[in-house]
């Protein structure tokens, strides 16, 4: 009696897969938010990555340490260094008890223009590697005026599932329900410090009741960073019209070879009638070597939706700023009153 | 000593060792900790390599740092020096300006085998800097301490080397100030946004100017002793207003919130037409 049910549970056990908890926050310690802003800030403009290492513990993953990529140069034999390097950073980390996996990578962007294609490439490459993996981006050109922009981002499992299958027909996507939202999911980020460190920052700098970072955020000028996003804008639009053109172009040609094979079809369906009348055989009603019944294929819409996404980042962008200019306005409206 | 030369206990002078100053970035002070908390149990303090660089003034700016291991008895002190020099080449790699300025070590004042330590990476560098970082809190306050060190010599012959304190700066850049808030506490629920970082600040700007009025007001009733140059400061503050007259000014506000509202209008149209076109592109096609 009491053995039946164990062994059930036993195959039970067995048999359920473990199901992966959602990811639902990002742990972030104070060290490594310090690394990467003090990595992407100096080698500002330039765009570099770096690695990210911690744990992954349920819903929460967290990073715990972090190193930076040499940058890397156009030359074959690099591809060899980068691996060593990331081999023997790894090593000597482990030897300090550092925790040595991967979970993601970083890589700091210029405005915010950070959804490329390459972006979800090496995503693709990190996710067959590591079950749970997440790319931070960190906007240097933002500091300037007072925030602190760090996104954690990770791809969403459907467009994911699409992606292996590297169909991007407008069937495919109605099928999932999938729109250009979809691609990234953003996930909230959580900054935890040990006791020690915060001990120590607490003691070392006092607390002032305003902060140079005050400063930079009641700052009147803005226009330049308003008019370099504007300027991008402007520039995704443009290559968001030449993706509509190219589908408005294709499904031209999609009526036209339509309309092509129509006219086809009733030509032949009038011959075998001739041919019926005068008792020869019917020809086929179809042709494939004929090419109006090549298929066209149908252009993909990956680069169209980062498009989109990558104008929909610009544009909250824009309306954050605009925000904070209002409240800037208004304030400095009051002071000159008094 | 009845000899007619007199010797001196002499300080061998180094170059501006009387000038020298030493500033170190937050992020060295965050992975000291954190190789202190992650220190191997038998090892009662964690040693290591400072990295930045030497200032045209003479400053030294500590910028990077990483963890040596090494094993310490009661009298000797080994230090795993391949590991030194493979963690040094990785991080040139990235940073080629980094070079080694000195070592820390965790753990109050200068022991006996700091000394051949300092030796070794004097060797390296010249003029290494010391920095101890005192996890323990020993004084009851966090306290980090830089130290260079100077050789005693008697005549020719050198006797010992002293540890010399030198003024040790905390400075950070403005990207690692607006975190600060986030820095200090052991767990901060989310990050602030664009408008609640706005508010923040503008509440702080707020209460500034509040006790700026509760100070002129205890001044003006005779309540607090003034001084003069705090009032000199706020009579600057003051004036720095730009004169304009309410005219103009209206006009340059309301020019720039037009600016604005027009920047937010296009930025709606934006996402308006985009999701227009998405539904178009994804909409059944009719064969």
């Amino acid at each position: 009696m009491a053995a039946a049910p164990i062994a059930r549970s036993f195959l039970q056990v067995a048999a359920t897969e473990e199901v992966a908890t959602p990811l639902r926050v990002v742990q972030i310690e104070g060290l490594v938010m310090l690394k990467i802003i003090k990595h992407c800030k100096e080698f500002s403009p330039a765009l570099v990555t770096g690695q990210l290492l911690g744990l992954d513990v349920g819903s929460v993953l967290e990073v715990t340490n972090c190193f930076p990529f040499p940058i890397r140069e156009e030359d074959e034999e690099v591809e060899a260094d980068g691996a060593n390097y990331q081999l023997e950073m790894m090593r000597c980390l482990r030897e300090v008890n550092v925790d040595n996996n991967t979970v993601g990578w970083y890589q700091s962007t210029l405005m915010g223009s950070f959804q490329t294609v390459e972006l979800i490439e090496t995503f693709m490459n990190y996710q067959e590697n590591i079950r749970r993996c997440v790319c931070i981006i960190y906007d240097p050109s933002r500091s300037s005026q007072g925030v602190l922009a760090f996104k954690a981002l990770k791809l969403s499992d459907s467009f994911m599932e699409l992606y292996k299958t590297n169909n991007f027909t407008g069937e495919k996507l109605r099928e999932k329900n999938l729109s250009w939202v979809d691609i990234f999911e953003e996930i909230p980020i959580k900054v935890s410090n040990s006791a020690l460190i915060s001990a120590f920052m607490t003691g070392l700098e006092d607390d002032t009741p305003v902060t140079q970072c005050d400063y930079d955020r009641l700052q009147l000028s803005t226009n330049p960073f308003l008019e370099r996003s504007a300027e991008f804008l402007i520039e995704c639009m443009d290559d968001l019209s030449m993706e509509q053109q190219k589908f408005q172009f294709y499904h031209r040609n999609l009526s036209r070879q339509q309309s092509q094979q129509q006219t086809w079809l009733q030509k032949r369906r009038a011959e075998n009638m001739a041919r019926k009348a005068a008792g020869e055989e019917p020809l086929p009603e179809e042709d494939p070597s004929n090419p109006i019944f090549k298929p066209i294929p149908e252009p993909s819409r990956l680069d169209s939706f980062l498009i989109t996404n990558q104008i929909s980042n610009f544009c909250n962008q824009i309306n954050g700023v605009a925000g904070q200019n209002f409240s800037r306005l208004y304030l400095m409206k009051a002071l000159h009153e008094n | 000593m009845a000899t007619g030369e007199q010797t001196v206990l002499q300080f061998a002078p180094t170059a501006s060792s009387t000038t020298l100053s030493a500033k170190v970035h937050p992020l060295v002070v965050f992975n000291i900790c954190d190789c202190y908390v992650r220190r191997p149990d038998q090892s009662e303090r964690v040693i290591g390599t400072l990295l930045g660089s030497v200032l045209p003034d003479g400053t030294v700016d500590i910028r990077n740092s990483y963890a040596v291991p090494h094993n310490e008895s009661s009298d000797q002190v080994a230090l795993d020096i391949d590991y030194h020099h493979n963690m040094l080449l990785s991080h040139q790699k990235v940073n080629p300006k980094e070079v080694i300025v000195g070592w820390y070590s965790t753990g109050l004042g200068v022991s006996g085998g700091s000394a051949l330590i300092h030796d070794f990476y004097a060797r390296e560098v010249s003029n290494p800097v010391h920095l101890t970082v005192d996890t323990g809190f020993r004084m009851g306050a966090p306290a980090i301490k830089a130290y260079v060190s100077v050789n005693l010599s008697l005549g020719d012959i050198q006797l010992a080397a002293q540890f010399q304190e030198i003024p040790l700066d905390l400075r950070m850049i403005e990207a690692e100030r607006i975190g600060f808030d986030i820095l200090k506490t052991t767990m901060v629920d989310k990050l602030p946004s664009d408008l609640e970082g706005m508010e923040a600040s503008m509440q702080r700007l707020l209460a500034l100017i509040d006790d700026v009025y509760k100070y002129v007001d205890d001044v003006v009733q005779g309540e607090t002793a003034p001084d003069n140059s705090v009032g000199r400061f706020i009579s600057e503050v003051v004036a720095s207003l730009p004169k304009l007259s309410p005219a103009v000014l209206d006009k340059l506000v309301n020019d720039n919130m037009q600016d604005h509202l027009l920047l937010l209008y296009l930025s709606s149209i934006t996402r308006t037409q985009l999701s227009i076109a998405e539904k178009l592109n994804t909409a059944a096609q009719i064969i």
